[in-house]
């Protein structure tokens, strides 16, 4: 096993030892499962939302759904919470001169953080997904799709359009955990990196409703969490798909430079 | 490598702004020392100990561990090195015995299978399983020691190690000092107990607002400090008065039952046999030797140490 893996597998171990982990996952699980309660307890719908007319149709439309309302600041508060703790915390407890002082680079310590927080990061959005899936599947059960374009979609391909949909979520969604991190590793203080980090994704959405702002708005991060319609539309449109891919990357790659760079020289003192 | 010194310090300045915490901080500790790094609160000796462990970048000078700087090395480095600056820290949420083997799996060679042993050494085998968030302050340091110990280490760092300790616990974590010295690891200790580093240490350096005002032996210090004799007699006002009619016999004061005073070895010889040819009698003579407490309130004009501090926090 790699110096990398070591750490990573120990990072994983430390965020599974911590309440918040459970707090933010159980958090991403259940709005899905009270989404759907109050939908069947209640009459009208979120016809507003991209699939929302639909939602009663099948349950597979339910994550769909799901996936505009928590875009706003549920899933970037529940990313932030760990993201910008990563770092922060270990400065705040001291742990970090601890780990400092053995046998490993900073480089490979800030690697492995790095992947566990993109591990938690996908975690939440495939929790929020499956249980999504499971709570609509049992309320209103596993019927064809209706497409954006208005066409048919087999429950097996519906399946398959929610997993990439999942997947080209987490991207800006890991965007966001890079900021968080690289808030954490620069201000050392945990609560000042969650709430900074989940300021940035809510000015992000902000900029991206704003009028005037739509000379840039397809390379804002918010509006990469609509890049799944790219997917439920008949023929696909790969155009907000790949944007998705090279813009997030980009508001992925600047934030870890800068908190490697940061980390790699940074005093380690009684913080 | 193997021949350079385990630390060896030159130049080295770390400055905050406008303050300066450490000055020119010019150190070597030899194969085997147990080196006593002392100084008054806030004199930049955990600064020092950051630098050395390449926590912190200095501003100016280097650090050499074994020949090797921590800054251009990074972990490569602390290869052969260990050690905890200010208190050992740990991740509260896990067990002792897991933290362990978080930082074995952050070590080269054979860390993990170490574990029980040093579990032992420090006794803690039977709350290993306890979260470290419960343990004493004791507890985590002892589990601070085994940690270092775990990477074999041929160089120890240790930071106020017996802070915060009950006296039993002092003297089991000096034990432990000595015998880790007396297995061939040489240990850098920074200590706020004057007794401690008298009673544990070969060699010290005294370090004064970021400065070092004295490095060397220990002995060496203190005998250069010898300041004179106390002489015991039969009749102390009548030695002190036959004393002062002595050539080559000055400062000479009565100290309760004592009389102390400065002499070269001939003026002592004089003095002894007048004492004799006047019928007063010695009943002891030993050489009157600054205590390393006196030393060091000398060395760092009178500031106070941590321990003065808290002696009167106390």
């Amino acid at each position: 096993m790699t110096a990398v893996a070591k750490i990573y597998r120990w990072e994983i171990a430390k965020l599974l030892a911590q309440k918040r982990t459970y707090l933010g996952i159980v958090s991403a699980a259940l709005v899905p499962v009270i989404f759907v309660v109050v939908l069947v307890l209640q009459t009208g719908g979120p016809n507003e939302v991209p699939l929302g007319r639909y939602i009663r149709d099948t349950g597979l439309a339910v994550p769909f759904v799901v996936l505009f309302f928590m875009s706003i600041w549920g899933l970037p508060l529940i990313t932030a919470l760990v993201a910008g703790d990563i770092v922060a915390s270990e400065s705040h407890n001291g742990t970090l001169k601890t780990i400092l002082t053995r046998s490993r680079q900073r480089g490979e310590v800030f690697a492995g953080k790095v992947l566990a927080s993109i591990t938690y990061t996908l975690a939440i959005v495939f929790a929020m997904g499956l249980v999504g899936l499971v709570a609509g599947g049992i309320a209103w059960g596993f019927h064809p799709l209706t497409s954006l374009s208005g066409t048919k979609v087999s429950t097996g391909h519906g399946l398959g359009l929610l997993a990439a949909s999942l997947a080209i979520y987490a991207f800006p969604l890991v965007g966001i955990a890079a900021f968080g991190l690289m808030l954490s590793t620069i201000t050392r203080n945990s609560a000042a990196s969650v709430v900074g980090t989940l300021m940035w994704a809510l000015l992000m959405q902000l900029l991206g409703v704003l009028p005037g702002t739509e000379s840039f708005r397809p390379y804002l991060l918010g509006t990469q969490f609509d890049a799944w319609h790219g997917f439920l539309r008949t023929p696909a449109d790969w155009v907000p798909v790949v944007r998705a891919l090279w813009v997030c990357a980009l508001y992925i790659a600047v934030p870890l430079f800068v908190a490697y760079t940061v980390f790699l020289r940074r005093d380690v003192a009684g913080d | 490598m193997s021949d350079a010194p385990p630390v060896a310090t030159r130049g080295l300045v770390k400055r905050y702004g406008e303050i300066v915490a450490v000055d020119g901080v010019d150190l070597t500790v030899e194969a085997g020392d147990i080196f006593g790094y002392l100084g008054p609160n806030g004199a930049g000796k955990t600064t020092s100990l950051r630098m050395m462990l390449g926590l912190i970048r200095p501003s100016e000078g280097s650090v050499r561990l074994f020949g090797r700087d921590p800054l251009e090395e990074g972990a490569k480095a602390l290869e052969g090195v260990a050690g905890f600056v200010e208190a050992p820290r740990f991740y509260p949420y896990l067990s002792g015995r897991k933290n362990l083997r978080l930082l074995a799996d952050y070590d080269d060679g054979d860390s993990r299978a170490r574990i029980e042993e040093m579990l032992e050494l420090v006794e803690l085998r039977d709350r290993a399983k306890d979260r470290v968030g419960g343990y004493s302050h004791g507890m985590r340091q002892r589990l601070g020691i085994a940690a270092s110990l775990l990477r074999r280490p041929r160089l120890l760092l240790l930071d106020e190690p017996t802070t915060g300790l009950d006296p039993a616990g002092m003297r089991d974590m000096r034990q432990l000092v000595r015998r880790l010295a007396g297995e061939g690891i040489t240990v850098l200790l920074s200590s706020h107990l004057l007794g401690e580093v008298e009673d544990l240490c070969n060699r010290v350096a005294i370090i004064r607002r970021g400065g070092i005002v004295y490095e060397g032996a220990l002995e060496q210090l203190l005998a250069t400090a010898a300041s004179g004799y106390r002489l015991r007699a039969t009749e102390p006002e009548r030695a002190r008065l036959l004393a002062l009619s002595q050539p080559g016999i000055d400062d000479v004061a009565l100290e309760g039952p004592e009389l102390v005073f400065k002499a070269d070895e001939d003026s002592l010889a004089g003095l002894s046999i007048a004492l004799g040819q006047a019928r007063i009698g010695i009943t002891a003579l030993g050489s009157a030797t600054a205590s390393l407490e006196e030393l060091f309130l000398v060395l760092t004009g009178g500031e106070s140490s941590d321990h003065d501090r808290e002696a009167v926090v106390a």
